[in-house]
């Protein structure tokens, strides 16, 4: 187990190295972050946004144009990624195609002088943790995609690294297969506790598989938090938008926004408790869509601010009668509304709306 | 009759089309059997008139006494085969021929690994290293030869020059040629030493092959994931590791065909023994290829030149199948 930290890292490339019309691209622009011991962190942005250059650059793949990196509080800025004790999944697997399946998990054991025998048994000891024991004479090519993930999992575990990193290894399944490895992939961390740095543009994977979460933009950090905390108090409208599906709604109202999530916007008779703390709005719905239980009405706000489209989320115990093309009164609870700047996009302090 | 049937269809294209007179007919670009044999054709007049007759030619004059003097077919047996079997320089010729290709193979597959290495690498002014890593092969076979038959001269060679600047002149003649005691102003004769000069064959045969290897495998290592490379590094893997467990297996393939390529081109090639040493000295450099010619072409015995030349054939054969059976078998790995 071990800690993190990357400080102050910039990462940019040249034209040379990537083929852009003009000049110099920051991948990654000043970031500061730290995991804690064998905690959970998931890098979350779209694509893009530098979040799997930032594990790369942790991995010692790239090297950062300025800035540094620190396992344990060493800085390793500059080492190879052999000399950092990390294991690294990538999105592909990276499977060696021409070894078996025990050759590639005993790969890294013989990079590093393991005796044979003992690194036969260190391989089928990881072989069995994934349940893959029945595959090690059989090449990458007669495996299945989740089979090729546990193989890969299982060559990054089988050296007792100090830190994972995941280049999003659910992204070549099937969305079936996805949400059990998910749980999978999330068991048995909490059997190892090793930390894991985790990169995803897929929100529910973060949500579902993050102790924290960062939510990266344009090679910035926007916010680092708890899946609660980043989901219900963002700290700008990237992340309140990047973060939620349907995002959250967003008002303009003097000069500010005012954001509220769409399972929040609710019939004005549904909501529950007293009416004090509610701010009532009127929606004109013109669509609805019904969605495993819920009904997601489309429409457009007006007593709140100027006119907005907005999206509603009725859960399945909201019976009220809404048909398209009528306005209904809708209401929203105040401690619900979040406030952001409309110039910066930052949060504010509440306002009274 | 046709306006009723005409009339029946909706007011579309098809049927506009028609009254305007253009009916929709099958074309010559649309019979697929017809064009495969236009496209065909040319490839298959080219193998018919410059590789098949010409190889049944071969095994027909092996078969005879023709000779440029005396042209009349008569056919003879196996008399010039064995004739040939009789001949010690066809012998010299035979093993010279395969430590030639073998050597040559070896150096040409392990150059251009290097080469190709150097090829794939990104550094300021790369453009200006792969042109000259491609020049060799660019230039004609014989008008490079003569350059080296310059380079490798007895007397004004600028290969000895420099070696006697740096010093070390006497000290290879010594290792390299049966000289003990070489005087001042003596050189290393390349092309007139046995040893040197089938070493010289090879060295400049090397030169001009490794860039078509290099490029060969440059394509196979182009097409390794990159993934993987990483893979192996942040597994812990060295530059030897990598290359030996990762790269080189998986670049086997593409390997096979530059040693295969290079094999063929080694073991049919006459142009730089021709020019550099005429065979010599004294058939130390004598390969099939110019030993035929020799005796063919030069010589006039056809028939001998032919039943030397058809000696290539199984030969070449079996290293084709080899090598294209080795890449099978990797790729059903």
């Amino acid at each position: 187990m071990a800690v993190i930290e990357v400080r102050d890292l910039v990462k940019e490339f040249s034209s040379h190295e990537r083929r852009r019309r003009s000049g110099v691209v920051r991948a990654i622009d000043n970031v500061s972050l730290a995991t804690e011991e064998g905690e959970y962190l998931v890098l979350l942005g779209p694509s893009g946004c530098g979040k799997t250059t930032l594990l790369r650059t942790i991995a010692g793949l790239e090297q950062p144009t300025s800035g540094d990196v620190l396992i344990d509080g060493d800085v390793v800025t500059g080492l190879p990624p052999r000399a950092r004790s990390i294991a690294m999944v990538f999105q592909s697997y990276a499977l060696y195609p021409h070894k078996t399946v025990l050759g590639n998990i005993v790969f890294p054991l013989r990079a590093h002088g393991m005796p044979a025998d003992e690194r036969v048994k260190r391989a089928r000891k990881a072989a069995e943790l994934l349940s893959i024991g029945h595959l090690l004479d059989r090449k990458p090519r007669q495996l299945s995609g989740g089979e090729r993930q546990r193989v890969a999992l299982a060559r990054a575990l089988v050296r007792e690294p100090q830190v994972f990193l995941l280049d999003e290894p659910l992204s070549n399944l099937d969305a079936k297969l996805r949400a059990s490895a998910r749980d999978e992939l999330k068991r048995f961390q909490d059997e190892i506790g090793t930390t894991t740095i985790y990169v995803t543009h897929d929100q529910v994977e973060a949500m579902g598989l993050g102790d924290r979460i960062a939510v990266l933009s344009h090679g910035t950090v926007r916010q680092v938090g708890h899946p609660v905390e980043v989901y219900d108090d963002p700290a700008d409208t990237f992340v309140a938008t990047f973060i939620g599906s349907p995002p959250m709604n967003l008002v303009p109202h003097d000069g500010m926004l005012v954001g509220f999530r769409p399972e929040h916007l609710l019939p004005a008779g549904a909501m529950p408790g007293s009416t004090d703390g509610q701010r009532e709005v009127d929606l004109a719905v013109d669509r609805i869509e019904y969605l495993s239980g819920d009904r997601h009405l489309y429409g457009t706000v007006t007593t709140l601010g100027e006119p907005t489209r907005v999206v509603a989320r009725l859960p399945a115990t909201v019976g009220a009668p809404i048909s398209a093309g009528e306005t209904y009164q809708f209401a929203v609870a105040q401690q619900r509304l979040r406030f952001f700047d409309a110039d910066t996009g930052l949060r504010r302090e509440p306002a009274k709306v | 009759m046709a306006d009723v049937a005409e009339r029946t269809h909706e007011p579309g294209t098809p049927t506009a089309r028609r009254k305007a007179g253009h009916r929709p007919q099958r074309r010559l670009a649309d019979r697929d059997n017809a064009l495969a044999w236009i496209f065909l054709m040319p490839s298959v007049v080219y193998i018919v008139a410059l590789v098949a007759i010409p190889f049944f030619l071969a095994v027909g004059f092996a078969l005879s006494d023709v000779t440029s003097g005396d042209p009349s077919f008569d056919f003879v047996g196996f008399r010039n085969f064995e004739a040939i079997f009789h001949d010690p320089v066809f012998w010299r010729s035979l093993r010279n021929t395969f430590v030639f290709t073998a050597v040559s193979m070896v150096l040409i597959v392990v150059l251009g690994k290097v080469l190709a290495n150097i090829l794939i690498a990104d550094f300021r002014g790369k453009w200006f290293v792969r042109f000259l890593v491609l020049l060799p092969w660019t230039t004609p076979a014989t008008l490079s030869a003569i350059s080296w038959l310059w380079m490798l001269d007895s007397i004004y060679s600028p290969v000895d020059w420099v070696f006697r600047k740096i010093g070390i002149l006497d000290d290879l003649i010594v290792i390299f040629s049966d000289r003990q005691n070489p005087g001042p102003g003596e050189n290393m004769y390349w092309l007139g030493e046995p040893g040197l000069a089938m070493a010289s064959v090879i060295i400049v045969h090397v030169w001009r092959l490794t860039p078509l290897a290099a490029v060969i495998m440059m394509a196979g290592l182009v097409a390794i994931p990159k993934d993987l490379e990483e893979a192996a590094r942040v597994d812990g893997a060295g530059y030897w590791r990598r290359m030996f467990e990762v790269t080189i297996p998986m670049t086997m393939p593409v390997i096979a065909v530059a040693a295969l390529f290079g094999a063929i081109f080694t073991f049919t090639d006459m142009a730089v023994v021709d020019v550099l040493t005429n065979g010599g000295p004294n058939n130390a450099t004598q390969v099939l290829t110019s030993w035929a010619f020799f005796r063919g072409i030069d010589g006039g015995d056809v028939g001998q030149g032919a039943a030397i030349a058809l000696f290539l054939f199984p030969l070449l054969l079996a290293a084709a199948i080899a090598v294209l059976r080795a890449v099978r078998r990797m790729e059903l790995r």
